[in-house]
């Protein structure tokens, strides 16, 4: 019942942004309304596929600081295949890699796959309990996230296991 | 106060346009799919992003930053899944051709894996 | 300046739609077309703030959406022929 109070909640939020009507109470019905039918639709679906146990959270609130230092190696490594592009010789050695994610959690081992996709250069191409394979553009890359740093950082943002 | 923002938000746009246009040259230049990918990586990162920031600097305090804002989320969100699902498929497919490797490597990967 | 960026967006779009027409493999074309979509949202937004027309930021951001279902729904489609039931599942499910 609070979860579907919250997604109602969520949605009319977002209900709100995306129309900007704050004062015309017709249209405010009508968002009320369609919220309602989306959270009903939503809670029968959910008795098809249950999903709570997975989307109770497990990231605690560090990632506000996983974030910037996402970004700053997001444009690092845009810079770096950028370089590569335009240079005539075209120095790419394109690797495949097997790495193993130290997260518990699939929801950790899932942002670690997203952040390493994100990164231009790096692709995810496999992700099950232990096992991670990633295409890498260049060596490089490989080799720095074969050191494990932003391996390192997600499993920190994980909480600790109940 | 007015011109900074202006040119700050010009600045952006230009880069933005400079790196989707070399994101762009390098889905023409890379010699197979899945070093394309990468190249196409640029276009949705920082391509999107500072296109996205250069109009936000226009938009100031308004909704219509908050859906430049949105917008910018749904694509970091669904650019990498979209990425992985396609080179799952790729690698699945067994009519797909293998990835390029550097010849100067094991083909796959577990000797580095081990070092 | 909007201009030269609706421009350069331009000249990207036709490059990527070099590469889809070009793509040797299907994936290659696949993948074309979703950077042509991401394109496109930008495009639009840049196009949106040209003529002063905010709401063409709606517009983009439901580009944003249906690009990404639409990259989904076309590899499922080639990869199993349809829109992929489970496989060991009959081929509708019945307890809807």
């Amino acid at each position: 019942m609070l979860r579907a109070l919250g997604l109602w909640l969520v949605c009319f939020g977002l209900w709100l942004l995306l129309s900007g009507y704050f004062d015309v109470p017709l249209l405010l019905t009508f968002g009320v309304l369609s919220c309602t039918l989306v959270v009903f639709i939503a809670w029968r679906v959910e008795k098809l596929d249950p999903e709570e146990q997975r989307l109770r959270p497990k990231i605690g609130p560090q990632i506000i600081l996983y974030w910037p230092w996402l970004l700053w190696q997001i444009v690092l490594a845009n810079l770096d295949v950028a370089k590569r592009i335009l240079n005539p010789q075209l120095p790419i050695s394109p690797t495949m890699i097997t790495l193993k994610p130290t997260q518990h959690s699939e929801m950790g081992r899932v942002i670690y796959a997203n952040s390493i996709t994100l990164t231009p250069g790096t692709v995810t191409t496999f992700l099950s309990e232990g096992v991670l394979e990633v295409h890498a553009l260049t060596r490089e890359a490989a080799e720095s996230l074969l050191e494990g740093d932003m391996d390192r950082r997600v499993a920190a943002l994980e909480r600790r296991k109940t | 106060m007015n011109g900074l923002i202006d040119g700050l938000s010009g600045l952006a746009l230009l880069a933005g346009v400079f790196f989707m246009l070399v994101g762009s040259a390098g889905l023409l230049r890379m010699p197979d799919f899945y070093t394309r990918m990468h190249a196409a990586g640029i276009t949705d990162t920082l391509g999107a992003g500072l296109v996205l920031l250069g109009l936000m600097l226009q938009g100031g305090w308004t909704l219509v930053t908050v859906k430049l804002l949105l917008i910018l989320a749904f694509l970091w969100l669904t650019s990498p899944t979209a990425s992985h699902a396609l080179v799952r498929a790729a690698l699945s497919d067994p009519g797909n051709p293998r990835p390029l490797l550097h010849p100067h490597l094991p083909s796959s990967s577990t000797e580095i894996t081990a070092r | 300046m909007f201009a030269a960026a609706a421009l350069g967006i331009l000249i990207c779009m036709v490059l990527a739609m070099a590469r889809a027409l070009l793509g040797p493999t299907v994936y290659d074309r696949i993948m074309a077309v979703n950077a042509f979509g991401t394109k496109t949202v930008l495009i639009i937004a840049v196009l949106g703030f040209m003529s002063g027309r905010p709401d063409f930021m709606d517009i983009a951001l439901v580009y944003a959406l249906i690009n990404f279902i639409g990259t989904i729904a076309v590899l499922k489609f080639i990869r199993y022929g349809d829109m992929g039931w489970p496989r060991n599942a009959p081929d509708e499910p019945d307890d809807l």
